[in-house]
């Protein structure tokens, strides 16, 4: 089987004048279906331009990306807005929600860009909320919601297309630690019950212990690509078994 | 695809809402443009109007022979004394002219007429059945001219509804008899209203008599030529035959007076209908021109536009960035801001149709002047705001499609 997500050669140049800055070189790595992986790294090493990529938000300037068995490195933009909009969820530091409509309304967000008409959008979005907790909340105000409920709906919105990657940028960083584990939680049981693929990019080794792969990056360069996974989270999957 | 536009245009109400204030200012030059275009058009329309209902009350296809010669700077020479024009001319005009359909000799005066103690001053016009025809005058009560009135010279009048008026107050006229310097007329019709003319003058106020009757009666013969009209009216056939039916009329004129090819007409002639024609394009013209300065100030109303959907493009940038990453195509945040631009100019479009309306009213009440609400200007002013929002909101509206969804994420 083809893994979900087969990176090869990438690379990321930013010319600023005279300087260029090399945001990703040649990392090549393969993600398989279904797994939880965590990225970490010091600032400025890559993560986040790692990240669009794989999220079809970028493009790389060479090497090659393929997704789900499909080159996407030189799709058009409009394309890749389609792809996202099926395969890919995304979560945020800032949570991006929109500020003057509703949970419901922020959960449905991706369905009313969906290239078929989707009858029970409402529906879904409800459903999405009720998997994350916050079947109560479903008419409040983003500015009605605490940080870890924003993120829920957050993640909702995430998951109401049924992607097969949540992608999420440091979704902790804005967070408490207890928040930031029930955060977590949802992206294990997402990745568990939904066989979800759950990329994180994150500072803390505490978030990182969810995940059963870690990646490091160090001036664009993938280190240790097949890192070990920490003892915690070993532990914590044999105890489940 | 419906669910698709209703949800966008759902958002930009949203949006649209949340900055009512903003919205409302930004609509506001859209209504003066449209309110100022409506109302100048509404003007306009009354004004040219009114003139064409002027020509209309003339007669149609008609020209106007006077006696004696016009100058160079269009004064005319010794009118009143000038008898050149007689009843024959009248008759051979419209039997020997192919262009002519017919001709009406007129004399006319004043007089005071009196019906049982009451007294009014009119004007009087002795003419023949012709006159009736060629300024398509109706009868409204009694009977019209007959070719034997003229003939036997009766003593029966026609009167304007303004004279009925003044003389009997609601009784009815036919068959009594009034009396013009002295002279009994029995009162055979009444014509139908003509109301003012293009000069303002009221047309009802008027008593028409025979030609003969009102030669020998009333008016008296002015000179020695007892055949001698102060005017003849004539008729082309149609109104390509007006310049036709001019020539051979002057033709006709010159040679049965003797006229030497280098001698000047000893007649005029005015085709009243040119002149009036010329008012109305010229009422035209002014109307257009009016309102085209006001759709100056529609496209200033569609650079606010432009320049708040900037704004709002640029608060948003965000929001496209998010809508962008869960799949908003270039062509979703496209429609997303027209939809938004177009909303605010076609409400602002609206709301100047009434403000336009309005004001046209008020225009129409206070000074007086006739407007008409034409809907094609109404249709072109929702169509014109429609578009300044599509125009001057596509701008914008690309400029967020083309949004770095990246850049746009990241946004402070
Ligand atoms: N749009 C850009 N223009 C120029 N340089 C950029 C741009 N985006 C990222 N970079 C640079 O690329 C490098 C990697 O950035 P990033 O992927 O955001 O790192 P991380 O998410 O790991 O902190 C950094 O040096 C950053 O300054
Ligand atoms: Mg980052």
């Amino acid at each position: 089987m083809t893994p979900l997500i087969d990176v090869r050669h990438l690379s990321k140049t930013y010319s600023l004048g005279e300087v260029e800055v090399h945001a990703l070189s040649d990392v090549t790595i393969t993600i398989s279906r279904g797994s939880f992986v965590a990225v970490m790294g010091p600032s400025g090493s890559g993560k986040s331009t790692f990240m669009n990529i794989i999220g079809c938000l970028d493009r790389p300037t060479s090497g090659s990306y393929f997704l789900d068995g499909v080159s996407v490195e030189s799709m058009e933009r409009d394309e890749l807005a389609e792809i996202r909009n099926r395969k890919i969820g995304f979560v945020f530091q800032n949570f991006n929600l929109l500020a003057r409509v509703t949970a419901l309304e922020n959960a449905k967000l991706p369905l009313l860009y969906a290239d078929n008409v989707i009858r029970d959008a409402d529906a879904r979005a409800a459903k999405a909320l009720a998997a994350v907790g916050l079947e109560g909340q479903l008419q409040n105000m983003p500015s009605q919601l605490s940080g870890g409920q924003q993120q829920r709906v957050a993640i909702a919105r995430a998951i109401v297309n049924e992607p097969q990657i949540i992608l999420a940028d440091e979704p902790t960083g804005a967070l408490d630690t207890k928040t930031s584990r029930e955060i977590m939680t949802i992206f294990r049981d997402l990745n568990q019950t939904r066989s979800i693929t759950v990329i994180v990019v994150t500072h803390s080794d505490e978030v990182a212990a969810y995940a059963d792969r870690i990646i490091y990056f160090r001036d664009g360069r993938l280190v240790n690509g097949e890192a070990a996974v920490p003892m915690p989270v070993v532990l914590d999957q044999a105890a489940k078994r | 695809m419906l669910n698709h536009w209703m949800s966008t245009i759902r958002v930009a109400f949203a949006a649209l809402k949340t900055n009512r204030v903003r919205s409302a200012l930004t609509m506001l030059g859209i209504v003066i443009g449209v309110a100022a275009v409506i109302a100048t058009v509404a003007v306009g329309t009354g004004a040219s109007q009114r003139v064409q209902a002027q020509i209309a009350s003339i007669g149609s296809n008609m020209i106007i022979l006077i006696p004696g010669s016009l100058t160079s700077s269009g004064m005319q020479l010794g009118t009143g004394t000038v008898t050149t024009l007689t009843r024959s001319d009248a008759r051979e005009l419209s039997e020997q002219c192919a262009d002519i359909k017919d001709a009406a000799p007129a004399v006319r005066g004043a007089a005071s007429v009196i019906y049982e103690g009451n007294n009014w001053g009119t004007t009087i016009l002795g003419t023949t059945p012709a006159y009736l025809r060629i300024r398509d005058i109706a009868i409204a009560q009694g009977e019209a001219l007959s070719e034997q009135d003229v003939e036997k010279a009766s003593k029966v009048a026609l009167l304007g509804s303004t004279v009925v008026e003044k003389l009997y107050g609601g009784a009815d006229p036919i068959g009594t008899i009034v009396r013009i310097k002295q002279v009994p007329f029995i009162v055979q019709g009444v014509l139908a209203s003509k109301g003012q003319s293009a000069g303002g003058q009221d047309q009802d106020d008027i008593v028409l008599l025979p030609i003969t009757s009102a030669k020998q009666k009333v008016l008296g013969f002015k000179s020695a030529n007892a055949d001698a009209v102060d005017a003849i009216l004539i008729q082309a056939r149609s109104g390509d035959q007006l310049d036709a039916a001019q020539e051979e009329a002057r033709a006709l004129l010159r040679q049965r007076h003797h006229l030497l090819p280098d001698e000047e007409d000893d007649f005029s002639m005015r085709n009243l209908e040119e002149i009036l024609k010329a008012q109305v394009t010229s009422s035209r013209i002014m109307s257009l021109m009016l309102a085209a300065v006001a759709s100056v100030s529609l496209l200033v109303g569609g650079i606010g536009i432009m320049n708040i959907m900037l704004v709002s493009v640029r608060e948003r940038t965000r929001e496209i960035g998010l809508r962008q990453a869960v799949g908003a195509k270039t062509r979703d945040i496209l429609l997303q801001f027209l939809v938004e631009a177009t909303t605010l100019s076609i409400f602002g479009g609206i709301v100047g149709i009434m403000t336009g309306i309005a004001t046209s009213v008020i225009i129409s009440h206070f000074a007086g002047w006739q407007t008409v609400i034409s809907p094609a200007a109404v249709l072109l002013a929702v169509v014109f705001s429609a578009l300044v929002g599509i125009g001057f909101g596509f701008y914008p509206a690309r400029k967020a499609a083309y949004l770095d969804p990246i850049e746009a994420l990241r946004f402070e």
